[in-house]
């Protein structure tokens, strides 16, 4: 069970609607990921967003909706997001996405902390998408985040867990959940992910793009539970050197 | 203006020279590389590079998911006047020619937008002639503000702007700009404008600029295929795209790759395809896989000028937005005439079989991707 700010979640997996190529295989990838959020884009979504199809099919699976800021460049056009999603699905929680870089799409961590700061005040539930730095997400607790989502890698880039040393401090120090948000490609990198302790994992591209979305999220869903169990059944500690059973300091129990 | 700058340093019959003697070698170093460079550009588009035209393909195809998943964005343009006062020897809309000169008012675009909404778009590039003093920015603040809250992306192509004036209308709406500058050989370019505003080179090569420095979210450049050498046009295009997005970060490229097609009172077209200066559409997919392996972020963008067969064939292979059902003539969606095309689409399948072809292809038509804009951010 996952829990963000007080609610419980069926699944540590969430996944995202963007890149499939249409909204059935969509549906049947997000079932199969027994995902129980979903996010989605808001500026995907079409101005009467009961008509959105990708919406309608996710209402009927019954998820809870993410809606995210994707394509806002500053905090005052992520917070007008915020504020659309919150009329069109009457949702409080949001993903805040804020990439001014065009070309990696990694997060501005100024306007990504403002931004964080102003939605919390006006009463929503804010996942912000970050880069993968422990101060910064420190500082996205203290305004009052429900969870911070740093990245993994570059988001699509499924390059796995390049920024691990720094997720292990991240976890280390946080107080509110950790999800890890972007640049998994493999379902081994989701688990080993979930084994060092974050609390969920977010995955699109690498089930969107995959030649079989739907067995591809059913793979992610089953190393998400593996590599979280493992998390909870406390992995051994691992060293560079072998340990001997027969320790050299023995001598000092005969000596006694 | 350092974009301009920098492509004004290159020597373009160098560029001929080298895309004339890359080998086969040069173009399966640049199918390895992760990392290309300009000359790997010129590699992939050079004759050399005809027999590695399906490993293009597959490379092409695979960026383009990654990056932008398996969906198409759909546009429309619209064209809203054919009032011109440049002399521009390849195009239906120059001053000379006897057509009549139309510019749409306020509820004629109105009722283009209500056509265009009916047809499924929100996404809409608005397009004049140039004429500045009849359609210039008191034009286009009025126009913009009427049908700014009816789209949800809002492009222009029209002639280039001072960077205040950008400046000005991103506060009304305008999302994207589109400056293509024709050809990046001077002398050729001045063949072919021989009169009016459009002939001062610099001024249209420093747009990206002056739309890099004015914030602009989407920067669309090109060649017209057709006017000078296409491969050395093409080279210029891709650096272009690359300074781009070095110099001005925050805004996404767009590319596009239109070939010169015939025209009222043109000569031009008929001129270059008996001149062999026109690639064929066999050289136009390599260009645009070459364009997708050199830029896997750049947008690339294809038009109604090409046939419904090559569209739905290239569509996977790099592309990422394309027009359909497009009427290049003022009013053309609201009350449709023969008489003033800016040029003779193609492609003219009305948008729902378009739509079939994208779907067939295993991709997912976009129709909307920003926000509706808000005047007063607060």
């Amino acid at each position: 069970m996952l829990t963000l700010a007080d609610q419980t979640f069926s699944s540590r997996l969430l996944t995202g609607t963007g890149k499939f190529s249409n909204v059935a295989t969509m549906r049947q990838a997000v079932e199969a990921s027994q995902s129980a959020i979903v996010t989605l884009a808001m500026k995907r979504v079409a101005a009467e967003s009961q008509q959105d199809s990708t919406l309608k099919a996710l209402k009927a699976l019954g998820v809870t909706l993410l809606p995210n800021t994707s394509g806002a460049k500053t905090a005052e056009e992520a917070v007008f997001a915020a504020e659309l999603a919150y009329e069109a699905i009457g949702s409080h929680w949001i993903k805040l996405e804020i990439h001014p870089d065009q070309r990696y799409l990694l997060p501005d961590p100024i306007e990504t902390l403002k931004a964080a700061s102003m939605l919390v005040k006006k009463g929503f539930k804010v996942l912000p998408y970050c880069g993968a730095d422990p101060v910064l997400c420190k500082r996205l607790e203290d305004v009052g985040c429900a969870a911070v989502m740093p990245l993994g890698a570059p988001i699509g880039s499924n390059q796995g867990l390049q920024t691990k040393p720094f997720l292990e401090i991240i976890v280390e120090q946080a107080r509110i959940p950790v999800i890890v948000d972007a640049g998994i490609g493999k379902p081994s990198e989701a688990m080993a992910a979930m084994e060092l302790g974050v609390d969920a994992v977010l995955v699109n591209t690498a089930i969107a793009t995959a030649r079989n979305p739907v067995a591809m999220a059913q793979a992610f869903a089953s190393a998400v539970e593996t590599g979280r169990q493992a998390f909870e059944a406390g992995l051994g500690a691992t060293h560079r050197t072998a340990h001997a059973s027969s320790p050299l300091t023995a001598f000092l129990e005969s000596t006694t | 203006m350092k974009v301009a700058n920098a492509l004004l340093q290159q020597d373009l019959s160098h560029l001929s020279l080298s895309i004339n003697s890359k080998n086969a070698h040069d173009v399966e170093h640049a199918l390895k590389s992760t990392a290309l460079t300009l000359d790997d550009f010129m590699a992939l588009i050079s004759p050399a590079a005809k027999p590695y035209l399906e490993d293009m393909a597959q490379r092409a195809f695979a960026l383009t998911r990654h990056r932008f998943g398996n969906t198409m964005q759909l546009f429309v343009p619209l064209y809203l006047s054919n009032l011109c006062a440049n002399e521009c020897t390849y195009c239906g809309f120059t001053m000379s020619n006897k057509i009549k000169r139309t510019t749409l008012s306020t509820p004629q675009v109105l009722s283009e937008i209500a056509a265009i909404n009916a047809m499924g778009f929100s996404q809409v590039l608005l397009v004049t002639g140039e004429h500045e003093s009849k359609v210039g920015m008191a034009y286009f603040e009025k126009t913009l503000a009427a049908i700014r809250d009816k789209v949800s992306y809002l492009m222009m192509e029209v002639q280039p702007l001072k960077q205040n004036e950008y400046v000005k209308l991103k506060t009304l709406g305008l999302d994207a700009v589109l400056v293509y500058q024709e050809t990046y050989c001077p002398k050729h370019y001045a063949n072919f404008h021989t009169r009016g505003k459009k002939q001062d080179f610099l001024w249209r090569l420093e747009a990206s600029d002056r739309l890099g420095q004015a914030g602009i979210d989407k920067i669309g450049i090109g060649a017209l295929l057709g006017l000078g050498d296409w491969r050395v046009d093409s080279a210029m295009t891709a650096l272009h795209g690359k300074l781009l997005q070095q110099h001005y970060w925050k805004s996404r490229v767009s590319i596009a790759f239109p070939r010169l097609r015939s025209c009222e009172g043109n000569t031009t077209g008929g001129n270059a395809l008996m001149n062999n200066k026109l690639p064929n559409e066999r050289d136009l997919l390599q260009l645009i896989c070459a364009h997708r392996i050199f830029n896997p972020y750049a947008e690339l963008s294809l038009s109604t000028r090409e046939s419904s067969a090559f569209r739905d064939g290239a569509m996977p292979l790099g592309v990422t937005s394309m027009s359909a059902a497009s009427q290049t003539q003022p009013g053309g969606y609201s009350e449709p005439t023969q008489a003033l095309n800016q040029f003779d689409i193609d492609d003219n399948r009305p948008v729902e079989a378009v739509v079939r072809a994208i779907q067939a292809q295993g991709l997912e038509p976009v129709w909307k991707d920003w926000m509706p804009f808000r005047l007063s951010l607060t």
